[in-house]
């Protein structure tokens, strides 16, 4: 497989003036200019591979946007190369490069004709891209009337109707209802079965897991992570969720304190819980006085989701550990459960019972279960019958 | 169809005005109005592509910061719609000049090419310079809108560039004949005297019964030399575009930053 993409190490620059002349009178009135740089993107490389989608996340500020500009020559990268390998159609903005005081027809042609369509080309596509947006009425009003939806659907429309090698997409499939993000979704699929290459991007990470292959998350112009979008998402997720101002690390009054959590899958250290296996969860504590009682805890949460899916707590499982001096070590043992594969993060919690938190560590652990091969076999479940008369 | 009409119309009625406040003023130049449309439709190429290709980036913002495409298309296509509408109002003044019987001079129509071709180089130079320049400082297309005031008075275009020489280099004039000079660095005069001599073609018209002495209208220089000035500044205005394109290229990557 060849690159599609090729980033090589670009950085992009800003001037941030205080106050930046935007005239010659005052330019020549100011003498010296005080700006600031601002570095958007530093040495960011990647490389997109022929007939692959890559979704491009990170928090608001990162990057992205400026990436995937860069990415599609509107902006220049201060330093480095992109290469590519064919030719670039990029979606970016509602409205983006339609003229509003044209028509919805001459639209189409101006924006197939930035896409390096000729008129006889256009002339051959046009019903099929004034169909799959669906306003055949409206094509000869400017298109300043038009609805955000309408201009989206066309600026789609066009932008996947003009056949491009590589297709960059940013943010904009929010917008239109669900049928038409359905056939967006339809179409970016029958794309990807053509071969095509997509770089998507979106603060939707369940759009990057259903249909990249690969994420790359950007964080302050860096490249943070790459590698496969769950892993990737649920790196991200793990980060928005450790900036939410209500996230609480580490907590407590330490009186009993988490010295080390392992995790140890089907009772053996590692790193990924096959189906079938039993999660053990081993936690070192120490008291550094000796207390009467501890009400030990865990949750475990998908990194995918961000939702708790398993919790357990000692009080609730019949006991709690008694009065602790010096340092213990316990163990959860979580039978084989129905687990959906990915990353999952573990929060740990010592208290006492009915009473304040001694230490809580939240989401600091994780583990990864792999998915169960599905077997070919229908599946005999446990089921019931009743029969009655009518 | 509605754009050829208004195209066409501006000089039809500039040529009534002029003829107008000239009839008033007293007028000697015969055939005025050959004389000023031979001048003014070339002015007029570059003023329309200057005036409009200082905006022609940041007018085009909402594209320039959206989509890809190669950013000289913008001046470009101001160049060549100005161009278009040269081509319309020279052929209404070719059926005029037809029509009215007014006879053409196949040794100066050399000038006509020569002149044509430095003035869309020297033109589109300018304006891929502004262009750029206007993205960055927006009162550039204020100190343009001045220039062009200026410098449509300092070119002769409504008035006949022969009198300037007359005055400027007559034995009495101050710093003769070095202000005539001055007056001919303006690569314009060249230019515009360029297109006047291939189409109105009369150095000094002849005695007539109305004005018993002869009328001086354009420059009294020869063909030869005329069409040498031209092509200096023809040559001048190939490096200025080479300058010209290597700025707009070099601003043109933070344009989409700028707007």
């Amino acid at each position: 497989m060849s690159a599609a993409i090729e980033v090589d190490a670009i950085s992009k620059k800003f001037r941030l003036y205080r106050e930046k002349p935007s005239s010659l009178k005052q330019r020549l009135l100011s003498g010296h200019l005080r700006a600031e740089d601002f570095w958007a993107l530093r040495e960011v490389s990647f490389a997109v591979e022929s007939g692959t989608s890559t979704g491009l996340i990170g928090h608001n500020g990162s990057g992205k946007t400026t990436l995937l500009k860069c990415i599609a020559g509107i902006l220049r990268p201060t330093e480095g190369t992109i290469r590519y390998g064919g030719r670039v159609a990029a979606l970016l903005e509602l409205g983006a490069g339609f003229h509003p005081e044209l028509t919805g027809r001459e639209n189409v042609y101006l924006n197939a004709a930035f896409l390096g369509l000729s008129r006889k080309q256009t002339d051959a596509v046009y019903d099929d891209i004034v169909g799959f947006a669906e306003i055949e009425d409206f094509m000869d009003n400017q298109v300043k009337f038009f609805s955000s939806g309408m201009l989206v659907r066309l600026g789609f429309a066009v932008a996947v109707h003009v056949e491009p090698d590589i297709l960059l997409i940013d943010e904009v499939l929010a917008v239109g209802d669900e049928s038409f993000q359905k056939r967006c979704l339809d179409k970016i699929r029958s794309f990807q079965a053509d071969g095509r290459t997509i770089v998507l991007v979106t603060h939707a990470l369940d759009t990057v897991v259903a249909v990249c292959d690969r994420a790359v998350m950007l964080e302050h112009g860096v490249v943070h992570m790459q590698g496969t979008p769950m892993d990737v998402v649920a790196e991200l997720r793990h980060r928005l969720l450790r900036d939410d101002p209500d996230f609480v690390a580490e907590e407590g009054t330490r009186e009993v304190e988490i010295r080390d959590v392992t995790i140890l899958p089907g009772g053996e250290p590692g790193q990924r819980l096959h189906p079938g296996e039993d999660l053990v969860i081993e936690v070192d504590l120490l008291a550094h006085e000796p207390v009467p009682d501890v009400d030990a805890a865990f949750a475990v949460v998908s990194a995918h989701t961000n939702e708790v899916v398993l919790v357990g707590r000692t009080s609730d499982m019949g006991s709690t550990l008694g009065p602790i001096e010096g340092s213990r070590r316990m163990r959860f043992r979580v039978p084989a459960t129905d687990w959906v594969g990915g990353k999952y993060f573990v929060s740990v919690g010592l208290e006492a019972p009915g009473g304040s938190p001694y230490h809580i560590q939240t989401q600091r652990y994780s583990f990864e279960v792999v998915e169960a091969e599905r077997l070919p076999v229908p599946l005999v479940v446990d089921a019931r019958f009743e029969l009655e008369d009518p | 169809m509605l754009g050829a009409i208004w195209s066409v119309l501006n000089p039809i009625v500039f040529l009534a005005v002029f003829t107008f406040v000239v009839k008033i003023l007293g007028n000697e130049t015969p055939h005025y109005a050959v004389f000023l449309l031979s001048g003014l439709l070339a002015w007029n190429l570059f003023s329309v592509a200057l005036g409009n290709g200082t905006r022609s980036v940041i007018d085009n913002g909402n594209l320039v910061k959206k989509v890809s495409f190669p950013r000289e298309v913008l001046p470009l296509a101001v160049v060549g719609v100005a161009l278009f509408d040269f081509l319309l109002q020279s052929c209404v003044l070719l059926i005029f000049m037809v029509v009215t019987g007014y006879g053409f001079h196949l040794e100066a129509l050399i000038l006509y090419p020569l002149s044509f071709v430095t003035l869309v180089v020297f033109t589109t130079a300018l304006v891929f310079w502004v262009s750029a320049v206007n993205v960055r400082y927006r009162d550039v297309q204020h100190l343009i809108g001045l220039a062009l005031l200026v410098w449509f008075w300092m070119t002769p275009i409504v008035y006949p560039g022969g009198l300037v020489q007359d005055k400027l280099t007559a034995p009495t004039a101050p710093f003769t004949p070095h202000l005539w000079t001055v007056y001919l660095l303006n690569p314009l005069t060249p230019i515009i005297s360029g297109f006047q001599r291939a189409l109105y073609y009369t150095v000094t018209a002849p005695p007539t019964l109305g004005t018993p002495h002869p009328v001086r209208v354009l420059p009294d220089v020869s063909i030869a030399w005329l069409a040498g000035v031209i092509g200096l500044v023809l040559a001048g205005s190939l490096v200025l575009l080479y300058l010209a394109w290597r700025l707009f290229f070099r601003l043109s990557g933070d344009f989409a930053e700028e707007l």
